[in-house]
Order: structure tokens, then sequence, then C-alpha cells
């Protein structure tokens, strides 16, 4: 196998890995705008890095960073809801962010690798940043599980036991920004949330334990990553939206195995 | 009833402010508008709680302490503030004055009033009563059976009825092991049945588990035989005491209506009536109220 794909497919195999507990839990704390919203910043740090000789990854986590303040401070108003807000937002960080790489000087840049990212270009240090940040994020995750999911379940209950809600809170957010500028340069921002998300939602009708959902959520991205990247080589298509595709496929199989089962009249408690 | 009651307590929303606090006095202080305590160190207090949303106080410079042991209901018309000041309490509601104390390290159970598991977090009953409370499966078990949900084990939390619900967080704050256990309105979603057994079983709690006891109702009847002390809200202390001498308070009759007060007449005299068809209900002196 060319080394290219090999680095593609070990970088690929990683995000989809860490993508599976945050994913999950993005997808029970009814997350998925927000984290859209948080990815789209992730161009103007794109732009920020290039400007300011900065590491892209670096850059993409201070502007996504900024954003998540941004969007906290907000939400705290309540005369516009929530997904108007988001969606405010989420357009105004994609306009700002392909305005500011079209007004960078020097050589242009390629806006559609960092949209849709570039998984065949990733390089050995971006792998080597992708396992060790991943790392580390998920040794975080593994260390807020119990207090996360009680949260997730009931926050007024985890605040009454004592589980100190505000950091839990802030501690994820923190999490999924830092997952989001790991994957920027594989998957881009457009396609960074749909690796946290379709495996998650493909997984949910399989399982009836939290961590059983992201297992399954981890075992479909990997086996995703795999296929997308064999039918991306082999019809030449691109590998990003390749990839997704297949989690989608796989979302619609367990979804409709479910309504199945369902429609059968088979009621398990 | 409940109906009524809210009805009538908006109404009257000064029902009990001065004309109640007068006759607690009159009749010797059996009655107080103060809900704190005297000596004894609480488990958790509040003193001069307020609490204003958008203009309007939802409660008002409520003093209210639990001691260790103690069962103490919170009764009230809907929307006089007994769950803004139960969050309070628990730290879950800012405040716009006032100060809590609560004992260090004090372990609290809770059975919110609300508890809606989204069907999106796939959870069995035994690994949420194990989660971040480290029971084994025996105790877990233990627990079920003690609240009368042994069945319920390995179902999904979101699949369980309104009833079942209620009996899964009780063996949770159970298996905390509180020092006091907080219960808005545990007997939602159960049948009358279902509600004795609930309050049979709460009440039995503070001999099993040591735990003090702050219950919040609408529907001071069925609470009073196990009650140690009630205290009566409508956005302020009513009234606070004996379970007795708060229902024979006019401030409890005003707030409630007349016919509530005699219903809890017709409770705690239940012994001394036979019911026949010309109905023991007018036989029974309503307390006073003028």
């Amino acid at each position: 196998m060319e080394p290219f794909l090999l680095r593609a497919l070990a970088a690929g195999i990683g995000l989809a890995i860490v993508a599976a507990p945050l994913g999950c839990f993005v997808i029970w704390r009814r997350m998925a705008y927000f984290g859209e919203t948080l990815a789209q910043a992730s161009l103007i740090g794109v732009a920020l890095g290039l400007a300011l000789h900065m590491h892209t990854t670096l850059a993409v986590l201070i502007a996504v960073l900024v954003m998540a303040g941004l969007l906290i401070a907000l939400q705290r108003q309540s005369l516009v809801p929530v997904d108007g807000l988001l969606g405010t937002m989420h357009y105004v960080a994609l306009s700002l962010g392909i305005i500011a790489t079209a007004s960078l000087n020097g050589p242009t840049v390629d806006v559609m690798s960092y949209l849709f990212g570039d998984i065949l270009a990733v390089g050995t240090t971006d792998l080597v940043l992708v396992y060790v940040g991943g790392g580390i994020v998920l040794a975080l995750l593994a260390l807020l599980w119990k207090r996360l999911l009680l949260f997730s379940i009931h926050p007024d209950l985890a605040a009454a036991e004592g589980v100190p809600v505000e950091r839990v809170r802030m501690a994820f957010t923190l999490l999924l920004a830092l997952a989001i500028a790991l994957s920027i340069k594989a998957v881009g921002a457009l396609l960074a949330i749909a690796f946290l998300i379709i495996p998650a939602v493909a997984a949910r009708p399989l399982a009836t334990t939290a961590e059983g959902m992201t297992i399954y959520a981890g075992i479909i991205g990997v086996l995703s990553v795999i296929a997308g990247l064999y039918l991306s080589s082999a019809y030449d298509i691109p590998s990003g939206p390749a990839i997704v595709v297949v989690m989608a496929a796989f979302a619609f199989t367990s979804m409709t195995l479910i309504a199945m089962r369902k429609s059968g009249s088979v009621v398990r408690r | 009833m409940a109906h009524d009651a809210s009805s009538h307590g908006a109404s009257t929303h000064d029902a009990c402010n001065h004309d109640g606090h007068a006759h607690a006095h009159v009749r010797g202080d059996a009655c107080t508008r103060d809900a704190g305590l005297g000596g004894a160190e609480p488990l958790l207090a509040g003193r001069n709680l307020t609490i204003v949303r958008g203009g309007r106080a939802l409660i008002e410079n409520v003093s209210l302490a639990v001691a260790s042991r103690e069962i103490v209901t919170l009764i009230g018309p809907n929307g006089a503030g007994k769950t803004t000041l139960v969050r309070a309490l628990l730290g879950l509601e800012p405040l716009t004055s006032g100060t809590l104390s609560r004992k260090p390290g004090l372990k609290v159970g809770y059975v919110p009033q609300r508890f809606e598991v989204d069907r999106t977090i796939p959870m069995q009953v035994n690994s949420f009563l194990a989660l971040g409370v480290g029971a084994s499966t025996w105790d877990i078990t233990a627990a079920l059976g003690h609240v009368g949900a042994p069945h319920v084990l390995r179902s999904q939390v979101s699949e369980l009825s309104g009833g079942e619900l209620q009996r899964v967080i009780l063996a949770r704050a159970l298996l905390r092991n509180p020092d006091i256990l907080v219960l808005d309105e545990p007997v939602r979603g159960l049948d009358h049945l279902g509600e004795a057994e609930m309050y049979d079983l709460i009440a039995g709690i503070r001999d099993t588990h040591g735990s003090s006891v702050l219950l919040v109702s609408h529907d001071l009847h069925v609470v009073m035989a196990k009650t140690d002390r009630v205290i009566c809200l409508n956005r302020h202390v009513c009234c606070s005491g004996l379970p007795e001498a708060v229902a024979a308070d006019p401030a409890y009759a005003q707030l409630f209506g007349a016919e509530a007060a005699r219903a809890f007449a017709l409770y705690t005299h239940h012994h001394d009536h036979t019911h026949d068809a010309s109905g023991a209900l007018v036989a029974i002196p309503p307390p006073r109220s003028t």
C-alpha cells in the first residue's frame, strides 16, 4: 500500500476512535448544531495561522475556543432561540473564514481542502498530533465519564449530588474544540462534526447501554474510514465525503433494522 | 382539589400575611411564621431567601432549616414557590438575596419533580443506579426491592412508567446513603394506593437510614401522620409547626380553602366517626376561620 494511503488510514482510524465517545455525548446533549457552529470557526483559524505563521492546529484551536466562549456568552440571553443564534454564528464564521482566506497575501489557499479536508495529504507530524492529542482527549474523557454521563441524563440531579456541573460543561466544550482542531486537516471544517455524530447516530439503535453505544460508534467509524478510503482510491472520488457516505449508510441500515424489529411488534423491555 | 387550592391561593395572595399571623399569636404560638430552628445545628438551612425573576418574587424572605433525622413537609398551593425554595436550598437556583448553609460534606439524595430520561441515552436501570454511586449489584437489587420495583433491574430507564421511574430515582437517592433526602412531589405518576405506599416508604427511611427528609407536597392530608413539622408556603412562610397546629391555623384554611381544611379535619379524626350515608363530613366542625 502507498505510504500516503497508510497515513490516511491511520489518521482516519485514530480520529474515528476519538470521535466515538465525544460524538455520543454530542448526540445525548443535543449539541450537534453547537458543534457544527464551532467547527465553522476553524476556517478563520486557518487564515489566522497562515497570516501569523502559527501552526494550523493551534490557530484553529484558538479560533474554535473563542467561538465557544462567544456562543456560551450569547446563550445567556433568551430573546433569540438557541438554533437561531447558532445559525447566525455558523454563517458569520463561514463567511468570515472565506473572506479571511481570500484576502491573505501570498500563495492562494486551497479553501476546498480546509472545508472538506484532505486526508490523503496527512503528513507524519499531523499523524503524531492526531494520536497524541487524541490520546489526551480520550484520557480526559475517561476521567470525566461518570460525571459527564450523569450531567447528560439530568443536570440538576448531577448538581444536587455534588457534580461541579459548570466545570464539567466547560471541560467538555474544551475537549470538543480540541477534537475539531485535530480533525481539521484530515476532514475539514464542514465534515468534522459528521465524523462525530453520524457513527453515534448509527450506534444508537444497536445499543442498550451508554458504553455499548460508544463502542459501536467506534467500530462503525473505523469500518467507515477503511471502506471510504477503499472506495475513494478504487473509484477516484473525494475521500472525506466517501467516508461520510459510508457512515451514513451504516446509520440508515441500523435505523431501518430497528424499525423493522419494532414493527414486528416485539416490544422489549 | 389541587386546582381549587391554586385558584384560591392566587386570588387571595395575601391570605396568610396578616390575619393568619395575628391568629397564630392569639393561639399561643402553636404555629409560627419562622420555619428556622432554635438551638440544634441544622443539616441544611436557608436564611432570608429571596428569589426574584423577571421582576416577580418567587419566594420572599424565607428562612427554613432541617435538623438531623427530622421529617419536614413543605406544603402550599401551586405557584407558591415550593419547588423554587427546594432548588434554592440545593444550590440549583441563584439567590437574589439570603444565605445558605449546609453541614460540611452533607450527602444529599434528591428526587426532582421532573425526571424525564431522554430515549437518546441508552441506559439500563442497573447502570443508572450504579453511576457515580459505586453500589454493588447486590445493593442495587436490594434497593429496588425496598422501593417496590425489583422487576425493572434491566429495563431501559427511558421506558419506565411514571411510578416505576419515581421508585427508581428514590432507590438511587437511598443508595447514596444520604444525610438528607429531598423529595419534590414524589407521588407524581402514582395511583392512590401507590401514593400511600410511597409515603409509608418515605416515613420508614428515617428509621432505616437515619436520614432527614424534606418533602414537598401540594396535598397535606396523606403526609400528615408521618411528618414532624409542616411548613406552609405561599411565597413566604405562612405558618410552620406541628401538623395539627398548621391545619388548625386560619392561614391554612384561607390558603387552601375551607373545604380542604375540613377534609383535613376529617382525616385526622377519622377514627372518631363511622362512614354513613348522611355524610360524616357535616358532623365535623370546621376550623374557625374569621
